[in-house]
C-alpha cells in the first residue's frame, strides 16, 4: 500500500497496489458497485432461467419432464425470493448506490470504506448460501417467497429438510449485508458531500437511494426478526408461529404458535421492500428523463417530499396483503385507505415526469426509451394496484393470476426497465466505451413489447379465476381453452424476452472490448459523476481537488446560457452567454 | 438552517444561506461519521427490539392458539441473578461514563480504570446471563419449554451479541490504551462506547421490563 494525502482532503486515500487489492479485496466504492452489480445479475440470470420453466410447464404442461410439482414449487420460491432481494435490492443499492452516491455528492468514496467491502462479500456468502440450498439434500425449499408457516416448515413442502434453513439463513446474512451497506449510503449522503451540495442541489437518483437505504434499515429488521424465529421453529422446536397440530398424521410437538404473526413480520418488511426497489428506480428515471428531454424536472420539491411521504407510508401499509388473511374489518379500512394514500404522492410523480417531457427537447435515446417505457408499465402497474387495494375486490382476486400481472408489471417490469435504462445511461462513464446503439434499441424493444405480451394477458387469466402456484390447471369449469391458448402464448412470449437478453449482454460484453472510446459526458449531462477529471474515474474520483457545488443538477436549456446544460461545478459568473440577436 | 429549512429551499434559485460561506463544519456534519453511523445503527437495533417486543405482547396475547390438548402456558420462573446482571450493567454503564470523562480531560489513569471496570463488568453480565440460561434450562423453562422461555433466549441472545460486539471494539481500544496511545487518540472510541453501552443497558432494562409484564 502506498499512501498519499490529497489536498484539500484530511484523510490518507490508500491506493492498492496488487492485482487482488484492486478487484478482489477492494474498498473503492466504484469496484464494489461491479462486484455487487455482477453477483446480482449473475443470479438473476438463474431467476430468469427459472420463470422460463415454469412458463414451459405452465404454456405446455408436461412438456418437460424434469419440472415436476414439487420442482415446480421450488423454482416458483426460488424465482421470487432471488429477483425481490437478491437481484433488485442489491443491484439497486450495491450496485447504482454505491457507484452513483459518491460521485453523484461529491465524495472520494464511501464514509466506511472497510464496511462497505464487508457488506459485498457478506452479501456474496447470503449469494452462495442460497445456491447451497438448491444443492442440498431435498433441493431448495418451495414454500413461496413469502415461506408462510406452518406448510413452509412442514412434511411435504419441498425442501422442507434443509432448504428452508439455507434460505432462512441466507435471509439473516443477507440483512446483515444490507444493513452494512445502508449505514454506509446514508451516512454518506448525510456526511460526505461536496461544499455547495445542499440537501435540495442532489439528484433525485440520490434522493431514490437514500430514502430507499432508509427505509431498507427500518423493514430489513423485520425479516431478520422473522427468519431468525422461524428457524428456530424449524431447527429447535420452538413455537412462535407453529399452533398445535396433526401433520401426516402425527401430532406435531408445536403448540401454540401464531402463523399470523409471521406473516405480520414478513409484510411489515415486504411492503416497504416494494419501495426500496421502487424509490431508487424513481430517482433514477426522474435523472433520466430530465437529462434526455433537456429539461429541468418538473416540480423538484414536489418529486423529492414525494419520495419521502412515499417512504413514511409504506411503513403503514402492510395488512393490506393479508386481507385473505382474516382479519377485524376496521384493519382492513384502515389499511386500505392508508393505501389509496400512497397513489396520492405517487401520481404526483407520474404527472411531473409526464410534465417534464412535455414541450422538453426529448432526444429518444435507448436510456429515454426505457425510461418512457418504465412510465407505461408503471402506470399500468400501479392502477392494477387500486384494485388490489380495495379489500372487497381484492378478496376475490387474491392468489389470482391478476396478482402476478400486477406486481409483475408495478415492482419486476418497471424497475427493470429503469435498471436498463441507468446501464444504457452510465455505461459510457463506467466503462470508458459506448455500446451498440441498433442492438440497444432492439433489445429495448423486444423487452418492452415482450413485457406487455407476458403480463397483459394475465390479468385477464386472473379475472377468469386462474390461481397462481397451481403446477397444472387439470379440468376446471371455470377455466376456458382460451386460457390456455392466452398460457401459451404467455409462455412464447416469455421464452423470446428471456433468449433477447442475450443480446444486452452481447452487447455489454462486446463494447466493454471493442466499443467506441465514449465521451466523458456523452449525454451533455449536468450532474458530477459526469465532470471527473477521468473516465472511468480513478480511485478518489476528483484527483487533487474535490468539485464544488454552484447550483441545482437541472440546469437544462437555461434561457440565455450558450449550451443547454450547465453543469453543477460552473460558479454563477462561469456561465457562458448566448450573444443577443 | 434546520432541516425543514433545508427542505424548503428553492434550489433552482440561489439558497437562503450560501453554502460556500457557510462555514465548513456546522451540525450534522461537523459530528465524526462513525456517530452518525452508530446512531442509524440505533435505529435499526431499535426496530429490530421493539419488533420482537410487539411479536411477544402478541403471541402471549390474543395471537397464541391452543388446542387446550397441550397446554401451552407453563409458568415462567425469573433467576434471581437477573436483578444481579441488571445491577452489573448498569456499573458497566456507568464505568463507560467514567471512562469517558476521563478521555475527556486526558487523564490515563482514570482511563485505564474505567476502561477496565467497563469491559469487565459487561463480561460479568455475559457469564451472568448464560448462568440464567443455565438456570431455566434445569427449571424445564428452557427455549423449547415455554413460549415466554423461547422469546428469553432470543432476546438475551440477540442482546448478548451486540454486547459482543461493543467488547470487540472495547479490546482494540484497550489494547491501544495499553500500548501507550494518548487520551486523545482513543477518546472518539471510548466516547462511542460509552454512548453504546447506555444504548444496550437501555434496551435491556426495556425488554426486560416487557417480558416481566407480559
Amino acid at each position: 500500500m502506498t499512501s498519499t494525502t490529497i489536498a484539500d482532503d484530511a484523510r490518507v486515500m490508500h491506493h492498492p497496489k496488487t492485482w487482488i487489492g484492486k478487484y478482489v479485496w477492494s474498498q473503492d466504492h466504484k469496484v464494489i458497485a461491479l462486484q455487487y452489480s455482477v453477483t446480482a445479475i449473475a443470479i438473476g440470470v438463474v431467476a430468469l432461467v427459472l420463470s422460463d420453466l415454469m412458463r414451459l410447464q405452465l404454456g405446455f404442461p408436461d412438456a418437460v419432464k424434469f419440472i415436476t410439482p414439487s420442482a415446480y414449487l421450488q423454482f416458483l420460491t426460488m424465482h421470487g425470493m432471488i429477483m425481490v432481494v437478491y437481484l433488485l435490492t442489491a443491484l439497486l443499492l450495491g450496485g447504482f448506490g454505491n457507484y452513483l452516491i459518491p460521485l453523484m455528492v461529491g465524495a472520494r468514496d464511501m464514509v466506511f470504506p472497510f464496511v462497505n467491502m464487508l457488506s459485498y462479500w457478506v452479501y456474496l456468502l447470503a449469494v452462495l448460501v442460497l445456491v447451497a440450498s438448491m444443492f442440498a439434500p431435498g433441493g431448495p425449499t418451495g414454500a413461496g417467497w413469502t415461506l408462510y408457516p406452518p406448510q413452509a416448515i412442514l412434511e411435504g413442502t419441498p425442501g422442507r429438510h434443509w432448504g428452508i434453513i439455507l434460505m432462512l439463513a441466507s435471509l439473516a446474512i443477507f440483512v446483515v449485508a444490507f444493513t452494512m451497506g445502508g449505514l454506509n449510503y446514508v451516512t454518506t449522503v448525510l456526511q460526505a458531500r461536496a461544499r455547495g451540495m445542499t440537501l435540495m442541489r442532489m439528484p433525485c437518483t440520490v434522493w431514490g437511494i437514500f430514502v430507499a437505504a432508509v427505509l431498507g434499515l427500518l423493514a430489513f429488521p423485520a425479516l431478520f426478526v422473522a427468519a431468525i424465529m422461524m428457524m428456530l421453529d424449524r431447527g429447535l422446536g420452538t413455537s412462535f408461529f407453529m399452533p398445535s397440530l396433526v401433520s401426516m398424521g402425527q401430532q406435531t410437538s408445536f403448540n401454540g404458535g401464531s402463523p399470523l404473526l409471521f406473516q405480520h413480520l414478513f409484510w411489515f418488511f415486504g411492503h416497504p421492500e416494494v419501495y426500496i426497489v421502487a424509490l431508487p428506480a424513481f430517482g433514477i428515471v426522474s435523472d433520466l428523463i430530465s437529462t434526455h428531454a433537456r429539461k429541468n424536472i418538473f416540480g423538484y420539491r414536489m418529486m423529492i417530499w414525494a419520495i419521502i411521504v412515499i417512504g413514511a407510508l409504506s411503513m403503514f401499509v402492510w395488512a393490506h396483503h393479508m386481507y385473505v388473511s382474516g382479519m377485524n374489518p376496521y384493519f382492513g379500512f384502515f389499511f386500505a385507505t392508508s393505501t389509496l394514500i400512497i397513489a396520492v404522492p405517487t401520481a404526483i410523480k407520474v404527472y411531473n415526469w409526464l410534465l417534464t417531457l412535455w414541450r422538453g427537447d426529448i432526444h429518444l435515446t435507448v436510456p429515454m426509451l426505457f425510461a418512457i417505457g418504465f412510465i407505461f408499465t408503471f402506470i399500468h402497474g400501479g392502477l392494477s394496484g387500486l384494485f388490489l387495494g380495495n379489500v372487497s375486490v381484492d378478496v376475490p382476486l387474491s392468489d389470482t393470476f391478476f396478482v402476478v400481472g400486477h406486481f409483475h408489471m408495478v415492482m419486476g417490469v418497471s424497475p427493470v426497465l429503469v435498471i436498463f435504462g441507468a446501464i444504457y445511461h452510465w455505461y459510457p462513464k463506467i466503462t470508458g466505451r459506448m455500446w451498440n446503439v441498433p442492438l440497444a434499441q432492439i433489445h429495448f424493444w423486444i423487452t418492452f413489447l415482450g413485457a406487455y405480451a407476458i403480463f397483459l394477458p394475465m390479468h385477464y387469466l386472473g379475472f377468469l379465476g386462474v390461481p397462481r402456484r397451481y403446477y397444472a390447471l387439470g379440468e376446471t369449469a371455470f377455466v376456458p381453452a382460451s386460457a390456455h391458448l392466452a398460457n401459451q402464448a404467455i409462455t412464447i412470449a416469455a421464452l423470446v424476452v428471456g433468449v433477447a437478453q442475450i443480446l444486452f449482454f452481447y452487447n455489454m460484453i462486446w463494447s466493454y472490448f471493442r466499443g467506441p472510446k465514449a465521451d466523458p459526458n456523452p449525454w451533455r449531462a449536468t450532474t458530477l459523476e459526469w465532470q471527473t477529471p477521468q473516465t472511468p474515474p480513478a480511485h478518489g474520483n476528483w484527483g487533487p481537488k474535490l468539485p464544488v457545488v454552484y447550483r441545482w443538477a437541472y440546469d437544462y436549456s437555461v434561457p440565455g446560457a450558450a449550451e443547454d446544460f450547465i453543469p453543477q461545478t460552473v460558479p454563477p459568473d462561469g456561465v457562458a452567454r448566448r450573444p443577443a440577436t | 438552517m434546520g432541516i425543514l429549512g433545508r427542505l424548503t429551499e428553492k434550489p433552482w434559485l440561489a439558497p437562503a444561506v450560501d453554502p460556500l460561506q457557510e462555514p465548513e463544519a456546522r451540525g450534522l456534519r461537523a459530528l465524526p461519521a462513525a456517530a452518525v453511523g452508530l446512531h442509524v445503527y440505533f435505529a435499526v437495533a431499535t426496530v429490530m427490539f421493539l419488533l420482537i417486543a410487539a411479536t411477544l405482547v402478541m403471541r402471549m396475547g390474543d395471537h397464541g392458539f391452543s388446542t387446550g390438548q397441550q397446554p401451552d402456558w407453563r409458568p415462567m420462573i425469573w433467576p434471581r441473578l437477573l436483578w444481579f446482571n441488571t445491577a452489573v450493567l448498569v456499573l458497566s454503564s456507568a464505568a463507560w461514563e467514567w471512562a469517558r470523562a476521563a478521555a475527556e480531560r486526558g487523564r490515563l489513569t482514570s482511563l485505564r480504570t474505567g476502561l477496565l471496570a467497563g469491559g469487565g463488568l459487561a463480561l460479568v453480565f455475559l457469564a451472568g446471563q448464560l448462568d440464567v440460561w443455565r438456570q431455566l434450562e434445569d427449571a424445564g423453562c428452557g427455549l423449547t419449554g415455554t413460549t415466554m422461555g423461547a422469546f428469553f433466549y432470543l432476546i438475551t441472545g440477540l442482546h448478548g451479541l451486540h454486547l459482543l460486539g461493543g467488547l470487540a471494539v472495547w479490546g482494540r481500544t484497550s489494547l491501544k490504551v495499553l500500548a501507550g496511545a494518548p487520551a486523545a487518540e482513543v477518546r472518539l472510541s471510548v466516547d462511542l462506547c460509552a454512548v453504546y453501552w447506555h444504548f444496550l443497558l437501555l434496551v435491556w432494562l426495556v425488554m426486560f421490563a416487557v417480558m416481566l409484564s407480559t
